[in-house]
């Protein structure tokens, strides 16, 4: 986690990375849950996969490079969780220990490790998975959950986003084919619900980046109320909202910085859904306002403590 | 560059001392987009050496007759007129690589490589010194490229120089093949490169120490 400093008075919080990380991890718990739940134990498979390459990756990188081993401060676990989560349950393990492996090596510890990526680790690892197998990333590998079509081994099917097939209701609870993580809209507001009481995020990106959404879908989509929120269900709005574009490294620090991202964000994400050849932008959206985020901190205006503006002359 | 340097010195420079592509980072826009095989890395590599050690002995041949104030322009004119040589030559005899790195071969006269010999070593030194130090030079383009262009190659198709090696059930990695791969490899030899050199500088200075 990156300690920005900011001016003083300086609060102290009892809340360590190690105890940060495992509320993220309790939090995506219900959501994993979901996933092997709908999908069967081939997405256990590749949750369990996701999280143990990149904790091992993450502890020979420490070896290797002579670093204190952090492996105990939950931080890789929740990388290769959320990466597993991106996923469709039919990723080939090869694909998840790639994924798992870029995400901790090349885009975490090669830029400095926690607190000094510049991209949110398991995003970027989707990214870079997404362009190079498309194949098994896109609407092809997604199966139907299990569960809900017994008797038949696998039904491929494209999302509601290319193909649109699913009620309200299925999308909200996540009868929905898609990754393992993104389907249940339910359990995903039962993890943003923990984080919340317990502190560990700030509303406002997730409510601004799913309203956003909405809101442009709506304008620029030009669709109907109805579909706006069927569009803001789809894909992977909700949890990008709640679990990546959090983010604390990769995150805008000041309340005005953050609702400005989540908002910029929502609307590239209905910009490459309404005009670009991929059905789905929340990867792009958030990799792109990541990039963007030290910039928003340095322009946006904040306030400073004991220091006021000096009265114009007349 | 006052004290005499011997020739084989001036050719080992290029190579890894001050390699163009991961010492200097010059050049770095054909390095991105043509290494998507080996076989291009190599072309690419093989027609800047040429010119680089054309251009580098005419250039030091006619280097006490070139007005200073018009240097750049005549460094420019002679190393256009290698360039074109080169691109007939590919288009004569290797068409399919010169349809493969396609602009990327005109565009050698503006190789930053090429003019930063010119302007920092041809200019000043003799011819046979400068041919050499365009060699080295070359030689290091070259490597660095077929490098690149190898590593790239096999993970994004699988094979080397066109010829298959991680068989028929490996699902090439199509990232590294495209431009933001480019990227992604370049950043990563830089890295290894300059853990190399730095290796290699600290065990001098600790024999040094030793000796001493």
């Amino acid at each position: 986690m990156s300690l920005r400093i900011s001016t003083a008075p300086h609060m102290h919080n009892p809340l360590t990375t190690q105890r940060l990380m495992q509320y993220v991890f309790i939090a995506l718990l219900p959501t994993a849950a979901w996933g092997v739940y709908a999908f069967g134990l081939k997405a256990l498979l590749v949750l369990i996969l996701s999280m143990a390459s990149a904790v091992l990756a993450e502890y020979l990188w420490q070896l290797i490079a002579k670093q204190p081993v952090r492996i105990k401060d939950f931080s890789a676990l929740v990388t290769g969780l959320i990466l597993g989560l991106n996923l469709p349950a039919t990723a080939p393990w090869w694909m998840v220990v790639v994924g798992s492996v870029f995400a901790v090596i090349v885009v975490k510890q090669l830029f400095g490790g926690l607190g000094d990526n510049f991209l949110n680790p398991a995003m970027a690892a989707r990214a870079v998975l997404l362009a190079s197998w498309p194949v098994h990333m896109t609407s092809s590998a997604f199966v139907s959950p299990t569960f809900f079509k017994a008797g038949v081994d696998a039904v491929s099917a494209a999302t509601p986003l290319s193909a649109k097939s699913a009620t309200l209701m299925e999308l909200f609870l996540g009868q929905i084919p898609g990754t393992i993580g993104e389907v249940s809209k339910a359990a995903i507001l039962l993890g943003f619900l923990f984080l919340l009481i317990t502190g560990t995020i700030s509303w406002r990106i997730p409510v601004v980046m799913t309203g956003s959404v909405f809101l442009f879908s709506l304008l620029i989509g030009g669709m109907t109320p109805e579909a706006a929120l069927m569009a803001t269900l789809s894909g992977g709005v909700l949890f990008g909202a709640v679990f990546m574009a959090t983010d604390y490294v990769t995150s805008p620090i000041t309340p005005l910085a953050q609702v400005f991202y989540a908002c910029m964000i929502g609307l590239i994400i209905v910009l490459i859904r309404t005009f670009g050849s991929y059905p789905e932008g929340v990867t792009y959206g958030i990799l792109l306002m990541n990039i963007a985020t030290p910039l928003i901190d340095r322009f946006l205006p904040r306030k400073i403590y004991g220091h006021q503006k000096e009265a114009k002359k007349a | 560059m006052s004290e005499k340097k011997s020739l084989g010195k001036v050719l080992f420079n290029g190579i890894i001392p001050e390699n163009p592509t991961f010492r200097l980072v010059l050049g770095t826009c054909p390095t991105l987009a043509v290494t998507t095989s080996a076989l291009n890395g190599l072309g690419m590599g093989a027609a800047a050496t040429f010119v680089l050690v054309c251009s580098n002995f005419a250039i030091s041949l006619l280097r006490k007759f070139i007005p200073d104030q018009v240097r750049i322009p005549a460094f420019i004119v002679v190393i256009c007129t290698f360039v074109t040589m080169v691109q007939l030559l590919m288009k004569a005899f290797l068409p399919s690589l010169d349809e493969s790195l396609g602009i990327f071969i005109p565009l050698i006269v503006v190789n930053c490589i090429i003019l930063a010999r010119a302007e920092a070593f041809a200019s000043k030194n003799p011819p046979i010194a400068s041919a050499c130090d365009g060699l080295g030079m070359g030689i290091g383009f070259t490597l660095a490229l077929t490098l690149m262009g190898a590593i790239r190659e096999l993970i994004g198709n699988g094979s080397v120089f066109g010829l298959n090696i991680l068989g028929s059930s490996y699902e090439p990695m199509l990232l590294i093949v495209l431009a933001s791969g480019g990227f992604l490899t370049f950043g990563l030899l830089l890295g290894v490169f300059n853990l190399i050199v730095k290796k290699i500088e600290r065990s001098r200075v600790a024999k040094e120490a030793k000796t001493a």
